[in-house]
């Protein structure tokens, strides 16, 4: 199994993955490719939801919108 | 060995297809002017087997590449590519004259994009802008304004708009397949397969969201709210179209593709909340979204490390035209965001067609 960590961002594992939790449930997901939270800001967790990503106070991104929430 | 008959002359093979699922799939749309009008006319009254009289070039060329006429015209003639319409023969597919049609205003289309976007070689900084949140975005954020202050019309109304996408999502990244070779074709074609429900028809995602419009008592029919997406969202999916169905443009496609995943989970989080606060958090609404957050959570990563890593270390020249796809895709859902948002602060129906059930049903959008 192959696992890569993105520098900043999720733990990328091979699927299909069971994640077991600190309370002993177990979360599966089938997907070919699974992005496990190391950050723990995920609301979405064990899952990441790319809320590791850095915010911008500003207000100043380009394409916001992506084109599929698309 | 069989023999292959060899067909001479202008005229095409006429095979009339009947399109599948007819029950399910709208009628071609109303023209909205004079190419679209050409362009219908044909596919709904001539024959295939027939030279056609369209718009020449430069009458092609005198009309607004971005306005409702031309968008239409490019969405028409390229819906013949996916699933087509009731009633037209599939044998207009690759009628000489409507291909001609179709290149005539794909480079207008391009011109304009090229024209409105930055363009360079600065891929990661590209990248890097579109991994920053903003808190409070300074453009108009269509998913921003949907959680803070959407109610429940806007929401339905904004499904409408995006069907004419999600109803083929991931088909026009298809076609960009054959194009790649190596681990950028394995990773794409790895995301293709979750876009498509894993190898379950019930998790296709373009389902899940026929599921949602029906939900929301929509019209989930394929094409079902053509008429009433105007040019800027019908551009949007045009993009797609026209880099997908052109080997040279392959580089746009995937950047296209990767912004568009990179974008995606943030926003579909906001579009759960945005659910949720209408009083429509159950899974039958808001599971369209939710399968977004995790997917494309996953999806960004792996267009972004395995799709384009591979695809530029194979061909670094292609670099230009990654870049480009990113800016044309945050170019055209800068333009929709502006033009939903807009709309409806000043109160106003954002679709050319008022809902038949709306606020404004019965008045002109």
């Amino acid at each position: 199994m192959r696992v890569r960590l993105d520098p900043g961002g999720p733990l990328m594992v091979e699927g299909p993955v069971e994640v077991e939790l600190e309370d002993g449930t177990v979360v599966r997901s089938d997907r070919f490719q699974c992005a496990v939270c190391v950050c723990r800001r995920s609301r979405t967790y064990p899952w990441c939801d790319t809320s590791h990503r850095g915010r911008s106070h500003d207000g100043r991104r380009r394409g916001d919108e992506g084109g599929r929430e698309r | 060995m069989t023999a292959i008959p060899v067909r001479a002359g202008p005229r095409p093979p006429v095979r009339p297809g009947a399109p599948a699922q007819p029950a399910h799939h709208a009628p071609p749309p109303r023209p909205r002017g004079e190419l679209s009008e050409a362009a219908l006319g044909a596919l709904t009254g001539a024959d295939p087997g027939e030279p056609l009289r369209l718009p020449s070039a430069r009458e092609a060329a005198a009309v607004d590449p971005l306005g409702e006429d031309s968008q239409l015209t490019l969405y028409v003639l390229y819906e013949l590519h996916y699933r087509g319409f009731p009633g037209v023969p599939a044998s207009w597919e690759w009628h000489p004259d409507l291909l001609r049609l179709r290149g005539d205003l794909e480079r207008g289309f391009e011109d304009a994009l090229r024209e409105r976007t930055a363009g360079g070689i600065d891929l990661a900084a590209e990248l890097d802008a579109l991994l920053v949140e903003p808190v409070h975005p300074q453009d108009p954020s269509v998913s921003h304004h949907l959680a803070d202050t959407g109610v429940w019309w806007q929401l339905r109304e904004y499904l409408a708009h995006r069907s004419v996408y999600h109803l083929k999502e991931a088909d026009p990244h298809a076609w960009v397949i054959p194009r790649l070779t190596g681990q950028a074709k394995a990773s794409l074609v790895a995301v293709e397969f979750d876009e498509f429900g894993g190898g379950r028809g019930e998790r296709v995602h373009a389902r899940l969201f026929a599921d949602l419009l029906a939900a929301a008592d929509l019209d989930d029919r394929y094409g079902g709210h053509l008429d009433a997406a105007p040019a800027v969202t019908l551009a949007t999916v045009n993009l797609m179209s026209l880099t997908g169905l052109h080997r040279s443009l392959r580089g746009a496609l995937v950047g296209h593709f990767a912004a568009a995943e990179i974008t995606t989970a943030p926003s579909a989080r906001r579009m759960v909340r945005a659910l949720e606060h209408s009083g429509h958090g159950e899974p039958g609404f808001t599971r369209f979204y939710t399968e977004h957050i995790e997917a494309d959570a996953v999806h960004e990563q792996v267009m972004r490390h395995e799709v384009i890593g591979a695809l530029l270390a194979a061909e670094p020249e292609l670099t230009a035209d990654v870049v480009f796809g990113i800016q044309a895709t945050g170019l055209l859902e800068e333009r929709l965001a502006a033009h939903l948002v807009d709309a409806w602060t000043a109160g106003r129906v954002s679709l050319r067609v008022p809902l038949p059930d709306g606020p404004h049903a019965g008045t002109d959008a």
